[in-house]
């Protein structure tokens, strides 16, 4: 080997990852950087999930038998948090950093030190959040909306905790959200021209660009929260001139685009998928992008549609509802579009295409449920009941969730060079399907019959309902184990991959060898044929 | 692929958004505070009214409003209005008064935070002179009368017949300190 290509490559020496674990420490490779996300994510989902049967074991039937009211507020808030920030959203960021690279033909992300930052922030970020749990007062308690004042003057003092540990997650949001965009924006191989990514690379860049916009904002309100309660603001306090209404516009700010976060990339796996086992192309690529920057654009515009009940006068209302209302075309069309998609396919069923076609149906189901909540004057009435808990979970739980468990059955054997076991992944597949429906819903009857929401006991009319709905989450959750069980067999061995793995898959991540090798793309491809999702 | 300037370009884009947003998050404090004043949502009152010109009074119409005094948690003071509704004619000027008496076993500051309903009648109800324009400070078992003067405006909407003025008593006394003696 002459010197000049010693030279060359003396930056890049080590071609294989380090061995140890300081490989995970210090690595900078984006595969390994995503599969540290995607497994900090299961833990955290596991950890939601303890909170959330916690949950439903003391609404398992009326009268309060294992936890306080205090303790109950607790699990509410601490689920909701870590399953949106700890679960859902690096999910997707792991998925991202696996992906984005080898969709686009690039060799890593642009920003890979950034990268390893932006992962090893959460573990701390959470680390804080949990350790409330065991402070004097206990964890925050004021849900995970945490509405001032209650968050301010009548929250635990660990809330100041609450705010630090926000603070850092949405530092690492914003770091992997920009080097997501650098990537996209500035990576992609020859010929990759911005209408020809695959529609994950799409949703994701879309989704990066608002995290960029609300992340700083939460930053912001958390900021107002910390100053109201430890320098003598009053930003949220109507005795010192400030306004509890404000905190509420600028959460949901913050809080409606968040939603579609964790949605929209949910859009671009099940854009993947369907076509693969459906053995057509994706009907209506161009519309599928527009519509996805038409719910981003919306998403910035509807945002009291969640404070409708706190009075805001007839016009706004009006306008909200149809705002919000509006959303349910570009959605349309995306529903449509995968339904035209398996229209007269050559349908197989392996476990991804059960878990996309079942988001197709549920969140659809969530959607729905959406719009009545949109309608002001039936808002009225649904406001804070168990139907916006059932509304909501139908959206993330089938909606994100399952597309996320779709994707690791769809990736894993690229990423790890072994097909899973399918019987066992569809036996996975009818025991969450069953579990999420039998959980959610129920809640949508009582929420209707107007059983409250975060309240550790209720009514005796709501009994049977709420007792079929424990036993659904139990059932779901222990499924759940079931799936690393899959996972954790799939690394460990298994039916070799071929490289394309599915034999309707398109797209450049098919054309590397199964598993992916540590550094792929080193040279960019030329062939784009292939390059379309 | 493209070269290092553009990535930092980009980079430095993106990190502009980001500064600006979070500048956002803390400009929709005053921009909420200017749309509530300038629309009357929320029920927010205008401050302290100097009348531009006499109005006509509007022998012919009877506005009724009612008054509440509702206290923050943990304020101990007692807090009534002396007279719960009144009928008046818009663009006559009204008084009335609100009693307090300091229960509490020290000496404390308060504040009251005025709200009107329906908040299309918000802007037009105009106080000369009013209570909540400032802040309170009763000894131990103190007590008050205090003077509010207002007047209707007689273009006021013809569908309101009723409206609520209502106030909320908050305890200032850690946020504003206690004046000497």
């Amino acid at each position: 080997m002459s010197a000049v290509i010693e030279e060359l490559h003396h930056d890049d020496h080590h071609h294989g990852p380090d061995k140890g674990i300081m490989r995970w420490v210090f690595t900078t490779n984006h595969k390994d950087i995503g599969t540290l996300y995607l497994w900090f994510s299961f833990l955290m989902f596991l950890t939601g999930g303890v909170l959330a049967l916690g949950i439903r074991a003391e609404l398992f039937q009326p009268g309060l038998q294992i936890l306080q009211p205090e303790v109950f507020n607790q699990l509410t808030t601490m689920h909701g948090l870590i399953m949106v920030f700890g679960a859902v959203m690096p999910a997707f960021v792991g998925l991202a950093n696996w992906l984005v690279p080898m969709m686009i033909g690039a060799p890593d992300m642009a920003l890979p030190r950034m990268n390893n930052y932006s992962f090893w922030i959460l573990p701390f970020a959470f680390g804080l959040l949990l350790s409330t749990f065991f402070m004097e007062g206990g964890a925050p308690n004021f849900g995970w909306t945490f509405y001032a004042p209650l968050s301010t003057d009548y929250a635990p003092p660990s809330v100041t905790f609450f705010i630090f540990a926000v603070h850092m997650m949405g530092i690492s949001s914003i770091m992997g959200s920009i080097n997501v965009v650098v990537t996209i924006l500035n990576m992609r191989a020859p010929g990759m021209t911005l209408m020809k990514m695959p529609l994950f690379v799409w949703t994701w860049l879309i989704t990066a660009y608002l995290l960029i916009a609300v992340m700083p904002v939460l930053a912001g309100v958390v900021t107002m929260m910390l100053m109201d309660i430890h320098f003598g603001t009053a930003f949220f306090n109507a005795g010192g001139g400030g306004d509890p209404v404000l905190f509420q516009h600028v959460f949901w700010f913050f809080g409606h685009p968040e939603v579609y976060i964790m949605i929209l990339p949910a859009f671009g796996v099940v854009s993947a998928i369907i076509p693969t086992f459906a053995r057509k192309r994706l009907f209506g690529y161009d519309s599928m992008v527009y519509a996805t920057a038409s719910i981003a654009f919306l998403s910035f515009i509807v945002w009291a549609h969640h404070m409708f009940t706190v009075g805001i006068p007839i016009a706004g209302e009006l306008y909200f509802m149809y705002a919000t209302m509006l959303i349910a075309v570009p959605t349309g069309v995306k529903v449509f579009n995968w339904v035209a998609t398996m229209w007269q396919g050559a349908m197989t069923f392996e476990t991804p295409m059960l878990f996309a076609i079942a988001f197709v149906i549920l969140f659809t189901i969530g959607g729905f449920s959406g719009l009545m909540l949109a309608i002001v004057p039936a808002d009225f009435q649904y406001h804070d009941t168990y139907f916006v808990v059932a509304h909501f979970h139908y959206v993330l739980v089938p909606g994100s969730i399952f597309s996320i468990m779709a994707a690791v059955y769809y990736w894993i054997p690229k990423w790890t060079g072994n097909m899973y076991d399918e019987t066992l992944g569809k036996t996975h597949f009818w025991l969450s399907f069953i579990g999420v429906n039998v959980t959610f819903f129920p809640q949508h009857f009582v929420g209707l019959a107007g059983m409250p929401r975060r309240i550790p006991d209720y009514a005796l009319q709501f009994a049977d309902w709420n007792m079929v709905s424990s036993c659904g989450a139990f059932l779901f959750g222990f499924s759940q184990l079931l799936f690393l069980f899959i996972v954790i067999k799939c690394i460990r061995g298994g039916k070799k991959a071929t490289d394309q793995v599915w034999e309707g898959a398109h797209g450049l991540e098919w054309t590397i060898p199964s598993p992916a090798p540590y550094h792929t793309f080193s040279t960019p491809p030329t062939d784009m044929k292939e390059a379309h999702g | 692929m493209s070269s290092k300037t553009e990535v930092s370009k980009t980079i430095m884009q993106l990190v502009l958004v980001v500064v600006g947003m979070f500048g956002f998050g803390f400009a929709m404090v005053p921009l909420y505070d200017i749309l509530c004043d300038v629309t009357g949502f929320n029920g927010k009152t205008a401050g302290k009214y100097t009348a531009t010109e006499v109005q006509d009074v509007r022998e012919d119409r009877l506005v009724t409003i009612q008054f509440l005094a509702s206290n923050n948690a943990n304020m101990p003071w007692e807090f009534r209005p002396k007279v719960r509704t009144m009928k008046v004619h818009p663009g006559k000027m009204n008084t009335t008064e609100f009693y307090v008496r300091n229960v509490a076993s020290q000496a404390m500051v308060a504040q009251a935070v005025p709200s009107v309903t329906p908040f299309n009648a918000a802007e037009f109800l105009h106080k000369t002179e009013c209570f909540c324009f400032e802040q309170q400070q009763l000894a131990t078992g103190e007590d008050l009368d205090m003077p509010l003067r207002f007047i209707i405006d007689s273009q006021i909407p013809e569908e309101v017949t009723t409206l609520t003025l209502s106030y909320t008593l908050y305890d200032v006394t850690e946020q504003v300190g206690l004046a000497a003696n």
